[in-house]
């Protein structure tokens, strides 16, 4: 069986017309293997070799990689929803409708726009735990932890700026009630302890400089959406980047060694 | 009970849906491998030493998981749409007001502390806390696999907080909250208008006392009594403890209030749900 299609391959790759494609064969070596990552942009990231634990689905649950995934696929369906969209109070709305009642697929692009960065906050925190239980950032891999918890919240930042966007009741409260918090934080909120309540008032606490405003207004619109699109996604882009080098720097994935 | 089906069936609530099957999975999935560690011992060296290309194997495998996830996204996409709601209204403040489904568990711990300390200081405290995590674990063994046996205390802790304080939470707080963010029962009635008595009284009013000057007393005293529980046990164990003197004084300090911190959470909620606690200590400037 096997030889019988081994000599099918051969007849095929042999024939003039795959050969009039393919200018040369492609061997099966280390050296072939390894200069296909070195010479390869986006996969000289990884080193040629890794040990074999590392393949394992069960030990690493994959969560990094398919974090990063949904990073690349809000990214991608994010720009085409920027076509689409503009921020500013009166339209973002109608904007959002006609995503959704208008445009050719725009309804299946936001869904998959919400859905990834959803799916990336539940991988993220899977990731965090998989990195805990497995130790994983003990020496010398404290830093890239410490770069990954900063990640963490990126990412529900990230989340949480985007959620506004849509300016509908859902978003409009769940934004009003995550930022509320900022009241009340010492010293810098006006409802906080320890405020000078002379000096820190309602529009010129911390919570003002988040929100533009006093309440949840047009400007936390302008405010969250180039947070979202910009600032923080550059911020995200750079730290996975470090991230990642980390990881290699570090001595690859963690193992029992 | 329509009213919790009606939850369920949220758009937005099918992460958290989804995550109600994902940790116990992965939990089991990580039990399983840390049984098997502590029962046949750690790998041996030469079977690590075993290493493989990146071209093919692991690409390989990153484009089959890549595949796997887009079309389970693709399909989730497709079936399910994205809310959205009317236009925003300030003037229309819906019952119950919810932040995002990851936010639940810090709106949670608003029911029982003061938002500068549940919603600043402890998320304050879980950042730092998580961050210094490895400086201050400074057991060697279990790194790199799942073990039980090697470092029951971190896991422990660390699972308590991830998936009590932190997934628990959220979920109550998605499916089991309501108007009024009173807790409703998935058979309940959203009832608006139910109205729970708030006879929640202060630690020191339970302890007979009525005067605010010995109230404020008292409950300092019970505050900086359970802090003190941190320096008592490392005298107490110091001499007998390896453990502890190897960690030192300035990790002890850290670790021990990180996790006297994160465990007024459970004990105030216990306080409050079995005694109506409201404060433990109430004073001129700040409440806890
Ligand atoms: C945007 C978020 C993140 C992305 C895209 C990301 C991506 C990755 C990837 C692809 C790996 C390779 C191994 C694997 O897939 O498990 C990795 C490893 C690692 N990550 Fe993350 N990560 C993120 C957030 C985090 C967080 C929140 C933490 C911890 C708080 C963390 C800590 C680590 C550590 C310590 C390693 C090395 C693990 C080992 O050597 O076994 N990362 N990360």
């Amino acid at each position: 069986m096997n030889e019988e299609r081994k000599g099918l391959i051969d007849k095929i790759t042999n024939s003039d017309i795959w050969k009039s494609i393919f200018r040369h064969g492609y061997e099966k070596t280390g050296r072939r293997y390894t200069l296909q990552v070195l010479q390869n942009v986006w996969l000289h990231l990884h080193p040629p070799r890794i040990s074999r634990h590392a393949l394992n689905f069960r030990f690493t649950w994959c969560m990094g990689g398919i974090t990063f995934l949904m990073f690349l696929v809000t990214a991608v369906t994010g720009v085409l929803l920027m076509f689409y969209y503009r921020p500013v109070a009166e339209y973002a709305f109608r904007d959002v409708q006609a995503l959704e009642f208008d445009i050719p697929f725009g309804m299946l692009l936001r869904n998959m726009h919400r859905w990834a960065a959803h799916g990336m906050v539940i991988s993220v925190m899977l990731h965090m735990f998989r990195v805990f239980l497995t130790g994983s950032y003990k020496k010398p891999r404290e830093f890239n932890w410490a770069v990954g918890v900063i990640l963490l919240l990126i990412t529900f930042f990230l989340s949480f700026t985007g959620y506004l966007l849509p300016w509908d009741q859902l978003a409009y409260w769940a934004v009003t009630v995550g930022t509320n918090m900022a009241r009340a934080t010492p010293v810098l909120g006006h409802e906080g302890p320890f405020a000078p309540a002379d000096i820190i008032t309602q529009s010129n606490d911390v919570r003002f400089a988040l929100l533009g405003g006093t309440i949840v207004g047009p400007s936390t619109l302008l405010r969250f959406y180039i947070l979202h699109c910009i600032a923080v996604p550059l911020v995200a882009s750079l730290l996975m980047a470090l991230h990642f080098w980390r990881v290699r720097k570090d001595g690859g994935i963690s193992g029992p060694l | 009970m329509d009213n919790f089906l009606l939850l369920i069936t949220k758009p937005d609530n099918v992460p958290i849906l989804a995550m109600l099957f994902l940790i116990p999975f992965f939990i089991w999935l990580a039990y399983k491998q840390a049984r098997q560690t502590d029962l046949t011992g750690v790998p041996s060296d030469a079977a690590l030493n075993d290493k493989v290309y990146v071209w093919p194997y692991l690409c390989r495998n990153e484009f089959i998981c890549a595949i796997i996830i887009m079309l389970i996204l693709g399909v989730w996409s497709i079936m399910i749409d994205a809310p959205l709601e009317e236009m925003s209204d300030p003037a229309k403040t819906p019952n119950p007001s919810k932040a995002p489904w990851y936010f639940l568990a810090l709106q949670e711990m608003l029911v029982y502390f003061d938002p500068w300390i549940a919603g600043v200081v402890l998320p304050g405290l879980i950042i730092v806390g998580l961050i210094a995590i490895p400086y201050i674990d400074i057991n060697p063994k279990g790194k790199g696999y799942y073990t039980i046996k090697e470092r029951p205390f971190a896991l422990a802790v660390f699972s308590f907080g991830f998936i009590v304080l932190w997934i628990v939470l959220m979920i109550v707080g998605t499916f089991l909250r309501g108007p009024g963010w009173n807790i409703f029962m998935p058979w309940e009635y959203w009832d608006p208008h139910k109205l729970v008595p708030l006879t929640n009284v202060n630690l020191s009013y339970l302890f007979g006392i009525r005067d605010d000057m010995t109230a404020n007393f008292f409950g300092f005293a019970v505050v900086a009594g359970y802090f003190a529980l941190g320096p008592i046990f490392y005298f107490w164990k110091l001499k007998s403890s390896k453990f502890l003197q190897e960690l030192g004084l300035v990790r002890y300090v850290i670790v021990s209030s990180l996790f006297l911190c994160m465990m007024a959470l459970p004990i105030k909620m216990i306080l409050r749900l079995a005694m109506n606690v409201k404060y433990v200590w109430v004073s001129p400037w700040f409440n806890i």
